[in-house]
């Protein structure tokens, strides 16, 4: 209590104009900005991988593996974010138990449990069987009995067995696609769906949520691709990166035209609330909405990736560009979330004043936790890569 | 003769275990069944223990702004009746102050939510109109609020008054953001949602919300919306009626007469 009064009392002085006196306390925090961020990452890599399985592109087989265990590393963390900023994490199960149906929010649970049950564990499961019951066979010790129990105990390699393992994959993949549509475009509707707030309130959310979140999962896989294969001393597959920018660039160019358009209606239908929030994007979120998000994470990637294409760049320095591009977009699409649900909290409901965002450093809410979540599912990923690699090489040994 | 009673007796045992059983396996799937329904058994034998009938009533508030002085002492004693904390950042109830100039300024302020009422001010400047508006909770027909909470805890009372269960909310604060009036706010202690309930440990007793008991001027108007001899039922005839922020169609409950456009 006393914590959050030293908070809370000199933000008092930064405010500007009139807000709430309830509104002094911002409530969502670096954790709700990295929730979003989190299971972007989660649909974009499974779209990634969707590519391979049910639009046959073939150049992308190197990093089907990759996204989907970067899917599953990601998912994992994403509800810890959330459980840290409840008043009352011990209570969460609630949500399952009586949820309440008129609320986006309480459909979390059972959209999480059927995007990690139904969808990615199952299809990891089926595509890898085959290999897992190999791995099993030849191995010793302890990792012979995790791969034993990760295969649940299944034997059957006949040809029949693998044909039926490939066809559940594909329909896995196919269920998949809808479900990961499904898992993102929830995220935006918990935004998009509340009148209350103009920043949020936009029919548009879930789509802008979408493509940025397949933006953000492209370029991750891309950049984990390129960080990793020559970790392992092989060479990288210029066509498979190639295809990873070009796809990178296109879906990009979608995001940009739904943001683009989200910003002309909203300047065009000139609501009431557009006064305070040209003067918050002008003000508090200039840098982070107009010089991070739109210029760095948005039209230098975008530009740099045409120019490799029209110059016809060589192999080296489009592999730097490719890279520096994708973690430009990183950073892009993490301030892209943080416009969102940090600025939407900026403003006051009465639209007449505007007030500050502290992050702590330490706590539960702080700097360091959040650091922590991102650094999570790296490590998740490097037990994951090591327990099923996910390497060409290792399919047959 | 024994013996079969005993083994009868069994029966009934398995069977009640095996019921006991089924009813356990379904209740994680049982969703929406335990809905918020249940959890009002609680509310409800209190409020029957004490022979208030909540279906009976259907509460509303009406504002006179022309009547509001700025004292504040509403917002004091609603922190007092309701143990809100003193801080300048938790209120169930304040009061804001208009000041619009003739050169088109509009000044809005609520120093500690007008608690210790508002300093006199000294300009040059010509003032066009100005006013205190007391804000509290809307209790709206259509909240928002309820419509978002993930666990059912905020729910609209059969009296039409919004209330938290404090005991189911999990303090994930998605209410605070779908309220557009700034109404709710999170208890630094209990770490759980709080907002104004009319006083409902008062109204359920026959006295009125403490705002309404205090203010000095009786800007506050509490009663009945069904009942044609309520006190509010003659507000809302005597005067020319304006409510907050109806494009958002929330269908307040709280009716101010002499809204001013500026208010939001």
């Amino acid at each position: 209590m006393e914590e959050l009064v030293q908070h809370l009392t000199p933000i008092l002085k930064e405010i500007t104009g009139y807000i709430f006196p309830n509104e002094v306390e911002l409530h969502w925090g670096i954790l709700i900005v990295l929730y979003p961020y989190l299971t972007g990452l989660v649909a974009g890599a499974f779209i990634l991988a969707s590519l391979v399985k049910v639009f046959n592109v073939k150049e992308l087989q190197p990093t089907y593996r990759i996204a989907m265990l970067t899917a599953l590393a990601f998912l994992i963390v994403a509800p810890l974010p959330l459980l840290g900023h409840l008043g009352h994490p011990e209570k969460s199960y609630e949500i399952f138990l009586t949820p309440n149906t008129t609320s986006a929010m309480a459909m979390f649970g059972f959209v999480y449990a059927w995007y990690l049950m139904a969808v990615l564990l199952l299809e990891i499961w089926f595509d890898y069987r085959r290999d897992i019951i190999l791995w099993a066979s030849k191995e010793k010790g302890i990792k012979k009995w995790i791969h034993k129990i990760v295969s649940l105990f299944s034997k059957d390699i006949s040809e029949k067995a693998i044909h039926f393992d490939k066809k559940s994959v594909k329909i896995v993949t196919i269920i998949g696609i809808p479900s990961a549509f499904l898992l993102h475009g929830y995220v935006g509707f918990i935004f998009g769906s509340i009148k209350a707030n103009p920043w949020w309130s936009s029919v548009l959310m879930p789509i802008v949520f979408l493509f940025s979140a397949i933006v953000s999962g492209i370029a991750l896989v891309l950049i984990i691709y390129m960080v990793v294969t020559p970790l392992r001393s092989k060479p990288i597959q210029m066509d498979c990166l190639d295809k990873l920018a070009s796809y990178l660039f296109y879906v990009m160019i979608i995001d940009f035209s739904l943001e683009a358009l989200d910003f002309i209606h909203r300047i065009y239908e000139s609501e009431e609330s557009i006064k305070i929030l040209s003067e918050l994007v002008s003000g508090k979120l200039f840098v982070s909405l107009v010089v991070i998000q739109l210029l760095m994470g948005m039209l230098i990637p975008l530009a740099s990736i045409a120019a490799t294409k029209i110059f016809k760049a060589p192999s080296e320095l489009k592999k730097m560009v490719y890279f520096i591009a994708a973690i430009l977009v990183e950073i892009g699409i993490f301030t892209t979330r943080w416009n969102i649900v940090i600025g939407g909290q900026l403003f006051s409901k009465s639209l007449r004043g505007l007030t500050v965002y502290k992050m702590t450093f330490f706590g539960l809410e702080g700097f360091l936790a959040a650091i922590g979540i991102l650094i999570l599912p790296f490590i998740i990923l490097f037990i994951l890569m090591k327990l099923l690699p996910p390497w060409e090489e290792a399919r047959n040994p | 003769m024994e013996k079969k009673t005993n083994e009868a007796e069994k029966k009934l045992e398995r069977r009640n275990f095996l019921k006991k059983l089924a009813v356990v396996s379904m209740a994680p799937i049982a969703f929406g069944f335990l809905g918020s329904g249940e959890k009002l058994m609680g509310l409800k034998k209190w409020v029957l223990d004490n022979g208030y009938v909540p279906k009976d009533h259907k509460w509303g508030m009406g504002i006179d702004i022309n009547k509001c002085i700025g004292c504040g002492r509403c917002a004091d004693a609603c922190k007092n009746e309701n143990n809100v904390p003193r801080e300048p950042f938790f209120f169930r109830t304040w009061v804001e102050r208009y000041r619009i100039y003739d050169d088109g300024e509009v000044l809005v302020d609520s120093p500690d939510g007008s608690i210790d009422g508002f300093e006199v001010l000294s300009t040059k400047k010509k003032m066009e109109r100005s006013f205190f508006v007391p804000k509290i909770c809307n209790h709206c027909d259509n909240p928002p609020c309820v419509q978002v909470c993930p666990v059912g805890a905020t729910f609209k009372s059969e009296d039409g008054v919004v209330l938290v269960d404090s005991d189911y909310c999990i303090g994930c604060r998605y209410c605070i953001q779908a309220c557009p009036y700034g109404a709710r706010f999170l208890h630094p202690v209990t770490r759980t949602a709080e907002k104004c309930t009319f006083c409902y440990q008062r109204i359920t007793k026959d006295k009125l919300p403490v705002c309404v008991e205090v203010c000095p001027t009786q800007a506050r108007v509490f009663g009945e919306l069904n009942k044609k001899a309520s006190p509010l039922v003659r507000f809302l005839r005597m005067n020319k009626i304006g409510i907050l922020k109806p494009s958002l169609n929330t269908e307040p409950k709280v009716f101010y007469a002499n809204l001013d456009m500026e208010v939001k």
